[in-house]
């Protein structure tokens, strides 16, 4: 059977069987809708949230940008698991014991103030939109590859299948869909990892054949005789085409402390993670649910790093010096090369005319890829954009690291059509998620405890639904009509977490002292500072030696995060106290027992 | 269920144990990531892990830290659970 009717085969079989649990977990109540009657297993819960956690960018881009990065891409290694350690020692449990359903609850409640909620809905709305967009895209970019319809048309089905089971199940649906969405996506990515490692250093597990000698198929045929590590290799390949060293990295070390620091509370404060712990029964299950969380994520999250240097290696050694053309007796290139070069995710500029490929660092083109419809001389196909002022002459895209893994290593057509299954499960289940944040944030927040309070439980059921709908409709919208500006502001969803959710979750539970005026003035300063750090980089050209002590637009959050404490710190010092039910409410929640049971809707 | 009968100042400790535990768990996150993986990654970098071809830094960035990241959780968990029973504030 070929790639496509292995694709159709299981991409359809996963979709039936998400179907199916839709279905079976209907939503009856705002309780099942918000946080599935809070009746989750926190091991289900742990994988529903590994699947909400991990995007289409952590399961398509991750592994090629930290093969691009080499040490460096250990920013997003630690800073999207490091958020878990916070989250499960500072956050969950107690959030769950407050109860309730969304995080602006928390905000509101316990500074008591609907501005302060208001606040917290327009960061959770934004932040959510932010990142449904790009998931929506990935939906198409899987379909239009794998599939071969139209980019459009994929965008379409995913928005029906998510419609499907996020308006009709709400957080009961979409837990149970993700946690099946985990298995489908984890499997696909260690199946071909755990290949390629064979394939290079003949050890089953990646994560050691990352650390081991050459060895195997491919392997040993890199190592050329020689008795000498992956790393070692890789660092040497690395060096002699004037790379940086793989394990040594290129970013000042600010920056990284600055970007690490960013994601990490980014993570620890996103509203649709955040909302996952308050669907388990009891506070120590949402402890426990965090450790799960974290292992099913770093499954993934351990296994990325292995695959990057595994490809990077094998790509070096394939692809460098190789002749496009086929020529007896001398080194081409393989066929997965043109194939890839057909969907654009690879160029090659043949700048010193010799017929072979040249990969060293500097960019081969300026940007992406601009082809023209002609062939050249050895059958490649013509770009515009060549750069002249560097010797590259191969431009690759990041994510051909995983998408391509299965046909560098030549693996079976069924283990292909599974990267597409896992590319759209990691898609779709945090878009799903993320839409629950937005429909809650209108039909919960704003409804009934801010504008309509007096709302049945049964029109707020009705308002989640429709509020639902009306999320798919935009994030399809988004799918289909990409804002140019997509990937800068994924730095935004992160920034507004850390600079402002985070700081003020935090205050709410370990400082009593800390009260409305101070909070409100912290959130603000927060945000206003590292929206308009991002915004002065990202959109007005802000150049690199503008940039404070080299701190990156991804990082400034961290900057804003303490702006955040500082200023709610000294204006809650000035400003009265909180009221007692407040304190008595910060009391309540630091110790575990008395918490409403898994029946308890309200 | 209703609230334990906790005087405030059996409630003041546990939270006081709760902070302590947080503080000692917080420093050995802390340590494994921005420590041994970026600040001191640089002299880390000069041991070899034996038997692989990791630098210690670098594994500490890419792997290590995330290993003792899930057992942090872990450990924590089980400590609070324990804890929640010595001073009775356990739920059922």
């Amino acid at each position: 059977m070929d790639v496509q009717t292995w694709t159709f085969i299981i991409v359809g079989g996963t979709f039936a069987l998400y179907i199916g649990i839709a279905i079976w977990s209907r939503a009856n109540t705002t309780g099942d809708f918000y946080i599935a009657g809070r009746g989750v297993h926190p091991v289900v819960n742990g994988m529903a949230t590994g699947a909400d956690w991990m995007s289409a960018a952590s399961f398509i881009s991750m592994a090629g940008l930290i093969s691009f990065m080499g040490y460096d891409g250990a920013v997003y290694l630690m800073g999207w698991t490091g958020g878990y350690v916070l989250l499960a020692l500072l956050l969950a449990p107690y959030l769950r014991k407050f109860g309730k359903f969304t995080v602006p609850d928390f905000v509101g409640d316990r500074y008591y103030s609907n501005g302060a909620r208001i606040v917290a809905v327009v960061c959770a709305v934004f932040v959510s939109f932010t990142y449904v967009a790009g998931q929506m895209r990935g939906v198409g970019v899987v379909f239009s590859r794998f599939l071969e319809v139209d980019i459009n048309v994929g965008v379409g089905i995913g928005m029906a299948i998510v419609f499907f089971y996020a308006v009709l199940g709400g957080m009961k649906g979409i837990t149970y869909t993700q946690a099946a969405q985990y298995c489908v996506l984890i499997f696909a990515y260690l199946v071909p990892a755990i290949f390629i490692s064979i394939l290079l250093t003949d050890k089953y597990i990646p994560q050691i054949g990352f650390g081991a000698n050459l060895a195997g198929d491919i392997g040993s045929r890199v190592a050329g005789g020689e008795t000498i590590t992956l790393m070692d290799k890789l660092n040497q390949l690395n060096t002699e085409l004037g790379f940086a060293e793989y394990t040594s990295g290129k970013k000042s070390m600010l920056d990284v402390l600055c970007i690490t620091g960013a994601l990490m509370a980014g993570t620890a404060g996103l509203p649709h993670v955040i909302v996952r712990f308050y669907t388990v029964p009891k506070v120590r299950d949402a402890r426990i649910s965090a450790g799960w969380a974290l292992f099913f994520i770093a499954l993934l999250y351990t296994t990325a790093p292995a695959v990057a240097a595994f490809a990077r290696t094998n790509l070096i050694n394939t692809v460098s010096e190789a002749s496009y053309a086929e020529v007896e007796g001398e080194k081409s290139i393989p066929q997965w090369f043109k194939t890839w070069e057909d969907t654009g995710l690879l160029a090659w500029v043949d700048k010193n005319e010799d017929g072979k490929v040249q990969y060293v660092a500097g960019a081969a083109l300026a940007g992406k890829p601009a082809f023209t419809e002609e062939r050249g001389a050895h059958g490649q196909r013509i770009v515009s954009n060549s750069n002249p002022e560097t010797k590259n002459e191969l431009y690759v895209d990041r994510d051909i690291i995983v998408l391509a893994n299965p046909e560098i290593a030549n693996l079976p057509a069924w283990v292909i059509a599974l990267v597409a299954a896992g590319g759209l499960a990691a898609a779709l289940s945090t878009a799903a998620g993320l839409l629950l944040v937005v429909s809650t944030s209108v039909s919960h927040d704003l409804l009934k405890r801010v504008f309509v309070p007096s709302i049945t439980e049964k029109q707020e059921l009705l308002a989640a639904r429709v509020a639902a709908a009306f999320a798919v409709m935009i994030a399809g919208y988004f799918g289909i009509n990409p804002p140019g500006f997509v990937a800068q502001v994924v730095a935004f969803a992160f920034g507004l977490a850390c600079s402002s959710f985070f700081p003020a979750i935090i205050l709410g539970i370990f400082v009593k002292r800390a009260n409305r005026e101070g909070v409100v003035s912290g959130m603000l300063a927060g945000i206003i500072f590292t929206a308009s750090y991002i915004i002065y980089f990202k959109f007005l050209g802000g150049t690199p030696d503008q940039l404070w002590f080299g701190i990156s637009p991804e990082g400034i959050g961290a900057l804003g995060m303490l702006i955040n404490f500082a200023v709610a710190f000294v204006v809650s010092r000035f400003t009265p106290p909180p009221p007692i039910e407040i304190q008595e409410l910060v009391e309540h929640i630091r110790v575990p027992s008395g918490s409403s049971g898994p029946s308890a809707a309200h | 269920m209703t609230e334990q009968p906790n005087n405030n100042d059996n409630a003041r400790r546990y939270w006081a144990r709760n902070l302590r535990l947080l503080v000692i768990f917080l420093v050995i996150w802390w340590v494994v990531s921005y420590g041994a993986g970026i600040i001191f990654v640089d002299a880390l970098d000069a041991i070899t892990i034996p038997g692989t071809g990791f630098p210690l830094g670098f594994w500490f960035a890419q792997q290590g830290s995330i290993y003792v990241f899930v057992a942090l959780i872990f450990t924590y968990s089980w400590l609070m659970n324990k804890l929640d029973k010595e001073f009775d504030v356990h739920e059922d």
